[in-house]
């Protein structure tokens, strides 16, 4: 009943803030306080999972089943962990949106709400066409969120991530309708009975192909990921964030759920490739990073760089491999966050986020430079930071896999620090430019959407067990493992 | 009192955060006041700890909590307390006391006086971490977690760019050996199912010497071990690290965090030893890396680089002795080192204090008689590290060289060059900068002083250290009793033995030979006194001329060499990939695909006529090419 409610807060917020007038200031705090309220949900949907993860909370109207279409909701740990890394990061969106001079009109909030209320629902339904469907709304909130209030350029730059997905997600609506003609008596579309299939190798193939299109484009992984740099650029920050810190989850989630169990054969035969894409485009962004010069492009090359580990780590189908990435989304989803939100503190003050023209910022700041380099540190992967226990055992799972490609990919931990302490070095220290004289420290809404970050970054990176635990039994489910 | 253990690194991390939240809050001096606090307290706990393991209390483990714990792998959050680390601990502890209470005297005018000691104190907090962790991983916090500090404090005059350059250099080049040492930890995972040391070692002895999974193994782990100790080929940032405020200098790049791999592989003594390849290589890069940094420190003229160069060339040492099996040696070279080095450098610090910042040793001369206090401190610690008897350097090199000989005398004799080129740059640098006349001008305003108290304080007690330090180490052939070989028998015995096996032992008359090399070392410092005091040489501008001094003087181009084979390179790649392969490759794909479609869509337009009669005729010849299609695939 609870994840019913989850889905709904947001969407019915949505709706209202559609209906409703232009009046800025109480809509950005309706969109606010539906946000948290669905936060709050989620944590209840959370410890009633965790009081009895066996028997994992679902909802289940009788809404439709024809077609062997169900709607039909449910948290296991992968879910529970996507979704409440949802329902955490919205609000804080939401709120790091509001020091900014330029308000936006109620259709921003709205859009977001109901980005809210598809990414929840592609994390938790158990039916593959549900899931379809929602992985396909997701893109209209944030299509719209970027064409209207984007920066240069930003018709042509969504149009092309638009179709780009579009494209991806169809190859993945035909590889569903293959599945569901397979599935065995009865037709259904839900993932259960998916699982019980037994698929021959060369249909195994090209059905890997398809879903592997979809989530390569969605996540992305080198080399479907041009869309991004540019996208991730021009968004308005906020629409950024959601981009790369929950929305290129769902292609990661993809992964977990559906071509790891549905596609072991394929795997044996194809995973190799998928790694080594992923590892190349580990190092590829890493290296273009390094020379970037416009922190929210460099920004945007780092979570490439980051999500191609996560990818490496999936398509090695080892335990660690898979728990890492599981602990990795989490991390790289609060990280981006935090990392963006830094971005857009600078841009707000300077109005420029062009590392050149910066300098001197920890003399006048100190108070956000200290945050700056925590979270830093967390894009670092340095130990009793978050983002350690993910790329350890990411780096472990890999080794396990392959340990010459392990050594490659762990490249990422030598050109992280050259190109994020470049970052740091440029912005925070040295001399002040024209455009930092006046730099003021922290604002206290800022401070509060720094602080969660912080915590979490440290809260992870320290006492990751809770995580860990959660995610440990969906990883064995996946994997098979008993 | 082995189970409060974890008092010990609590009370610094308690003073970074306090420090750090207040840092607006805390007015003079009371934040360097409370950084040094709560590195005593800490100081006293580990000396209560020292006394309970003399009097024969058992190594323990004690765990604080479950962090990684899945499927097979489990990691505790947990110490050990033993014989190893309990001498680090007061080491870090009681040098790091010392250094901070002088810190305090040195810094006093600094406007990031409270943010200094913060970091300080977070220093302390990973170092403590480093060598309690009672397994790989916590190890590597603490690994880290130094090397940050170090950064923060490197760069800590952050508006100079060129400091933060060597800042992030340090920093990075510590990451390269430390994938090395991620990588070994996958391997000790893969081969032993866990991390922690009490049972890797426990299961090591069943493996035969020579197994080419430990030789990786403790290949990966020197690695670690060359990027945090400056070995070659990564000990280029030590000297530019020089750019932090000396007393970091001090306490990190001297005493404490640079030893960090020195400490690491004694740790692992029974894991290196079965691999002899390895025990090879670590022979073979110390003593280059000893010699090398020895021979450019001869002709630097920063007082801090000679320092910085001298303590590349000293872990150089220490990395002969952990190769050649001496564990015991490398680690009293370590200690002895600490006192010593520490003194030297915060000797350094009050020289450049006294003169506002003067740091070349060509415009010093002549304070002996302005700062006495600071030059017979400075002079203590040269002849510590000259490795004179009874100073503490002479027993701990002498360990370490018996050592090496036990290994190869072709060892012995290259360790006896780079000893001597200690004394040649020590005695350069003191007689250059204390004796003949002064090469400096004095202005009223800013007269050449003396240090307060508070500095030469510390300093005196790390002069006593560096006298009476060696004595835990006199050899039996002296009449001494070794005490430092018992204390570390239970840790080291089964090791040491391991590597002597098969050598003939030494005799007692070829033990005193071997000695000689003192004789050798006081005649340097006579060549040193006549080439710099009585001809002085000192204000002509040195190098000569020839190839061999220009390379030297050069540092062999490393730096050159680094950023022409891998700083511009991958400078050049990141602009080949982005503006080639990203903009014009994939990118441009991507687009021509969409082209594509949208040029087809316009052209298969025209097929959708509207006429009936044409769709009827495309209808009966696609049924027609059906036929035909299925007549012939049967």
């Amino acid at each position: 009943m609870l994840i019913g409610l989850l889905i709904s807060i947001p969407f019915v917020a949505s709706l209202l803030l559609f209906a409703l007038k232009d009046r800025p200031l109480l809509n950005k705090k309706i969109a606010l306080a539906a946000s948290i309220f669905t936060f709050g949900i989620s944590v209840a949907v959370l410890i009633q999972y965790l009081d009895d993860p066996a028997g994992y909370p679902v909802f289940h109207p009788d809404l439709f089943h024809s077609l062997g279409i169900e709607f039909s909701l449910g948290l296991d740990g992968l879910s529970a962990l996507l979704v409440m890394l949802t329902t955490f990061l919205v609000p804080m969106i939401i709120y790091s949106g509001f020091g900014t001079k330029t308000e936006k009109r109620s259709n921003f909030y709205a859009l977001i709400l109901l980005m809210e209320m598809a990414l929840i629902g592609v994390f938790s339904t158990t039916d593959i066409i549900l899931f379809y469907i929602f992985w396909e709304i997701a893109l209209i909130p944030i299509f719209f969120v970027s064409i209207l209030w984007g920066g240069q350029n930003a018709r042509a730059i969504t149009l092309k991530f638009f179709l780009y997905t579009l494209v991806g997600g169809l190859f993945m609506l035909v590889a569903i309708v293959f599945l569901y003609v397979k599935s065995p008596g009865e037709h259904s579309f839900a993932f259960s009975e998916f699982y019980k299939e037994v698929l021959d190798p060369s249909a195994q193939r090209w059905l890997f192909l398809a879903f592997f299109l979809a989530f390569a484009i969605k996540m992305p992984i080198f080399p479907f990921h041009t869309w991004q740099p540019d996208l991730y650029f021009t968004a308005p920050t906020q629409g950024t964030m959601l981009l790369a810190g929950i929305m290129l989850k769902m292609g990661v989630y993809g992964v977990l759920r559906f071509i790891l169990p549905l596609f072991p054969d394929a795997l044996d035969e194809l995973g190799l490739y998928a790694i080594l894409l992923s590892v190349t485009g580990i190092v590829y962004a890493s290296v273009i990073a390094i020379r970037q010069n416009e922190l929210k492009r460099l920004i945007a090359y780092s979570s490439l760089a980051h999500v191609g580990l996560i990818a490496a780590g999936l398509f090695s189908r080892t335990f660690y491999g898979v728990e890492g990435a599981m602990i990795q989304m989490i991390s790289h989803g609060v990280n981006i966050f935090g990392l963006f939100f830094c971005y857009e503190i600078i841009v707000r003050r300077t109005g420029t986020g062009e590392i050149s023209a910066l300098g001197g910022i920890a003399a006048k700041a100190p108070i956000f430079a200290a945050f700056f380099m925590v979270i830093l540190l967390g894009s670092i992967s340095l130990p009793l930071t978050n983002s350690f226990i993910g790329e350890f055992l990411l780096l472990l799972g890999l080794f396990e896999y392959n340990g010459t490609l392990a050594a490659i990919a762990g490249l990422t931990i030598i050109l992280s620090a050259v190109y994020m302490l470049w970052i740091y070095q440029r912005t925070m220290y040295g001399a002040e430019k024209e455009s930092t004289a006046g730099f003021t420290d922290l604002t206290r809404q800022e401070m509060a959407v720094l602080v969660p970050v912080v915590i979490i970054i440290l809260w992870i990176g320290i006492y990751p067990q809770l995580f860990l635990g959660m995610a440990e039994p969906a990883v064995n489910s996946i994997l098979k493992i008993h | 009192m082995l189970d409060y253990i974890w008092l010990v690194p609590l009370f610094p991390l308690i003073g970074f955060l306090l420090i750090s939240f207040n840092f607006r809050r805390f007015k003079g001096t009371s934040a360097g006041i409370i950084a040094s606090l709560m590195v005593f307290v800490p100081f006293v706990v580990s000396l209560l700890l020292f006394n309970e393991i003399l009097g024969g209390a058992e190594a323990r483990t004690v765990e604080l909590f479950s962090w990684i714990n899945i499927r097979h792998l489990s990691i505790p959050f947990s110490f050990l307390v033993d014989r190893l680390s309990v001498l680090m601990l007061l080491i870090v502890t009681g040098v790091g006391f010392l250094i901070h209470v002088y810190s305090i005297g040195y810094m006093k005018e600094d406007p990031g006086f409270n943010r200094f000691f913060s970091y300080m104190n977070l220093f302390v907090f990973f170092m403590l971490l480093l060598v309690l962790g009672s397994n790989y991983l916590i190890l590597f916090i603490g690994w880290e977690g130094v090397g940050l500090s170090s950064y923060l404090l490197i760069g800590f005059w952050f508006k100079n760019q060129d400091y933060n350059n060597a800042a992030k250099k340090a920093f990075i080049m510590n990451r390269i050996g430390d994938l090395g040492f991620l990588l070994a930890l996958f391997l000790l995972i893969q081969q032993f199912g866990t991390l922690n040391f009490k049972e890797i070692f426990a299961q090591s002895s069943a493996i035969p010497v020579g197994s080419l999974t430990i030789t990786f193994i403790t290949l990966l782990l020197f690695a670690g071990a060359i990027g945090k100790s400056a070995q070659i080929p990564l000990f280029t940032w030590l000297p530019d690290a020089m750019a932090g405020p000396t007393p970091v200098s001090a306490l990190i790049h001297a005493a404490t965090m640079v030893t960090a791999g020195v400490y690491m592989v004694a740790r692992s003594n029974l894991l290196f030893v079965l691999s002899p390849v390895t025990m090879m290589v670590i022979s073979v890069v110390g003593i280059a890396t000893a010699l090398l940094a020895g021979s450019i420190a001869m002709l630097q003229n920063d007082i801090k680089k000679i320092l910085a160069y001298s303590t590349v060339s000293q872990l150089g040492f220490m990395f002969v002795a952990l190769g050649a099996g001496a564990f015991t040696g490398a680690m009293f070279h370590l200690t002895t080192h600490a006192f010593f080095k520490a003194l030297l450098f915060l000797a350094a610090g009050s020289v450049i204090h006294a003169l506002h910042g003067e740091q070349d040793i060509r415009r010093m001369g002549g304070l002996k008689g302005k700062i006495p206090v600071t030059y017979w401190l400075f002079l203590t610690g040269s002849l510590a590290i000259a490795g004179l008897p009874p100073f503490a350097g002479f027993f701990s090199k002498d360990m370490i060289l018996l050592g090496a000989f036990h290994t190869s005398p072709v060892l012995w004799v290259l360790s006896v060059v780079a000893a001597l080129m200690t004394a040649f740059y020590m005695f350069r640098l003191l007689f250059l900068a204390f004796w003949g006349k002064p090469a400096f001008q004095e202005d009223a305003a800013h007269p050449v002083h003396e240090s307060p108290g508070s500095m030469t304080l510390p300093m005196a007690l790390l002069a006593l250290l560096s006298i009476i330090g060696g004595l835990i180490g006199v050899p039996h052939v002296l009449g001494g009793s070794d005490r430092i070989q018992a204390y570390f028998a239970p840790l080291f015995s089964t090791s040491e033995a391991a590597v002597k096996h098969g050598s003939e032992a030494i005799s007692v008359q070829t033990e005193l030979w071997l000695m000689a090399p003192v004789v050798l070392i006081l005649v340097v410092i006579l060549l040193v006194y006549s080439r710099y005091v009585r001809n002085s040489v000192g204000s002509a501008t040195e190098p000569a001329g020839s190839f061999l001094g220009n390379l030297v003087y050069r540092k062999f181009y490393f730096d050159e060499l680094y950023e022409s084979m891998v700083q511009k390179p991958v400078a050049g790649l990141s602009n080949f990939l982005h503006d080639v392969v990203e903009l014009k490759v994939i990118d441009r794909f991507v687009n021509q695909t969409g082209n594509l479609v949208v040029w087809m869509g316009k052209n298969v337009r025209y097929i959708q006529t509207g006429n009936v009669g044409a769709y009827l005729f495309y209808m009966v010849i696609s049924i027609i090419l059906i036929l035909f299609f299925n007549l012939f695939n049967k």
